[in-house]
């Protein structure tokens, strides 16, 4: 692994499925009497979000607290970004503190790309503008690897009872709905999870796909009606009004029509198939109140196992040997 | 470390124990468990892994054919305790598996198949200490090879075998391994 989590494309699959497994082992933790491991004893991990987020900055510093890592809580609200402090600035201050690692959220695209340049400890990407958010993909690669491969604990929808342990999420069928223009988690999610083998295709109106969906590792569609009949996993995304400039649809209601998951739409979806949305929901646009809280929903398990995910990618990018300045060839075991 | 001060220099691929002979030594172990755990009541057994955890459950087979006896076996993974986690690349994990009624109150004995500096028993307490309150926890290996840099000591041990601290004592196991054999080598070469 690299040193930094910027993009899921830095992930190999071997990569991908060290944290996967990783994650399996420590989701144990959760059921015993004392959900904290010693691990990062002396370490701090600080969350720098310049954007407001509820699951992430708590799951995040859920994780670092279970490793025994200190966590300092950075938001732009109230602090000195207000007086026109730079990014740049703010690392270095924090760099000064003796961070060995920043988890960053930021408005901007690219931000944790620029941050490790200037930082020593690892950079995490917890969401940097329309461009990525590597752990969502990480923690939505394992939601359905539980649910499809058996891991202990998860019910397993097609009878499989191999163990999850190094199992890829090989021959699936994800479909990724809605506002991919917007999104950061369906850009991480293509990349991941066509990394370990799953077909992605995205379901979207044409004006909410970037231009340069061509290049990425998915097939695209229009229509959703004719990719529900052969999806294993349907993940809806946030229509994200806060980001939109121009008119992409004309209506929410006739988005929430063509796009939108209802009861109709799920009863056409094969038997076992899960439906995912990465949070928070829009009940009512892109999907109903009834399938939100239905069975098939895994929208509750997927902020359960993003702590667990984390905890993986806290450890495994902290819990080694010390980084030397450049970058650290791939971890062989 | 100067050659002529080894004591058993010399000995590069030599076999220690043969299938036969680990078999054997497992058997006095599952005996020695019964009897020092007055007839292996409220015992439970946790294999440290990887090659911890078939020895624990071959022990636990070993019990029930002499007693009829069934023992709970389950593994312990210590890798998040380990005190050199700094010195090497994140480690996979592995598997930490409880029988199920947890340890409170039970005589925990822990399995391993090498005891060298004692480190690795010593995060295995503490991970147990994280897991609840056993009774009592006592240690099994299959060889002690010596160099303790802990106050740590074996209950029961398959083979006192004295070594210098540049030889590599490998154990293969059938579960893992696809043969039963413990050698050692000067140099860290597999057999």
């Amino acid at each position: 692994m690299k040193r930094h989590l910027i993009s899921a494309a830095d992930l190999s699959r071997a990569d991908a499925l060290l944290i996967l497994d990783t994650a399996e082992e420590l989701a144990s933790l959760a059921d015993r009497p004392i959900k904290k491991l010693p691990t990062l004893r002396g370490r701090t991990v600080v969350n720098l979000f310049y954007e407001d987020s509820t699951r992430t900055r708590i799951s995040f510093e859920a994780a670092a607290k279970r490793l025994s890592a200190d966590v300092i809580n950075f938001s732009a609200k109230g602090s000195s970004v207000g007086k026109g402090e730079s990014l740049k600035d703010t690392a270095l201050t924090l760099e000064a503190m003796g961070a060995d690692a920043v988890v960053i959220r930021h408005g901007a695209s690219g931000a944790a790309h620029r941050l490790a340049g200037w930082v020593q400890g690892s950079v995490l990407n917890a969401g940097d503008g329309t461009h990525e958010h590597p752990t969502q993909a990480l923690l939505d690669a394992f939601t359905i690897r539980r649910r499809f491969t058996g891991g202990s604990g998860g019910p397993s929808p097609r009878g499989n009872t191999v163990g999850a342990r190094g199992a890829g999420l090989d021959g699936l069928r994800v479909t990724i709905v809605g506002d991919v223009l917007h999104s950061r988690v369906a850009r991480s999610n293509v990349l991941l999870l066509s990394t370990l083998g799953a077909e992605v295709t995205l379901a979207a109106p044409p004006t909410l796909l970037p231009h340069a969906v061509g290049s990425w590792p998915c097939a695209v569609s229009y229509d959703l009606d004719s990719e529900l009949a052969k999806s294993d996993v349907v993940m809806m995304l946030r229509v994200q009004q806060e980001r939109m400039t121009a008119a992409y649809f004309p209506s929410v209601r006739e988005y929430s029509r063509r796009y939108g998951l209802d009861a109709a739409r799920m009863a056409r979806l094969p038997e076992h198939a899960i439906v995912m949305h990465p949070g928070p929901m829009n009940r009512g646009v892109e999907i109903a109140a009834e399938v939100a809280d239905s069975v098939r929903s895994t929208i509750v398990e997927q902020v359960a196992n993003g702590v667990t995910t984390r905890m993986a990618v806290l450890y495994l990018l902290l819990g080694g040997t010390e980084f030397p300045a450049t970058e650290f060839p791939a971890v062989t075991r | 470390m100067c050659a002529a001060t080894n004591p058993v220099a010399g000995r590069d691929g030599l076999a220690v124990l043969d299938a036969e002979e680990i078999r054997r030594a497992l058997t006095r172990i599952a005996h020695e468990i019964l009897e020092r755990t007055h007839g292996g009541d409220e015992v439970i057994l946790l294999g440290i892994p990887t090659r911890g955890v078939p020895l624990a459950r071959r022990l636990a087979a070993r019990i029930g054919e002499f007693e009829g006896l069934k023992v709970p076996c389950g593994s312990l993974d210590v890798t998040m305790h380990r005190d050199d986690l700094r010195l090497h690349p994140a480690r996979a994990l592995g598997r930490t598996d409880l029988p199920p009624g947890g340890v409170d109150g039970k005589t925990v004995v822990l399995v391993d198949d090498v005891l060298y500096s004692g480190r690795t028993v010593r995060a295995a307490l503490d991970a147990l200490n994280d897991l609840g309150r056993p009774r009592a926890v006592q240690l099994a290996v299959l060889v002690d090879r010596g160099h303790r840099e802990l106050p740590i000591r074996a209950d029961y041990v398959g083979k006192n075998l004295p070594t210098s601290q540049r030889e590599v004592v490998h154990v293969l196991l059938a579960e893992v391994d696809a043969q039963d054999s413990v050698t050692i080598s000067d140099d860290g070469s597999q057999p």
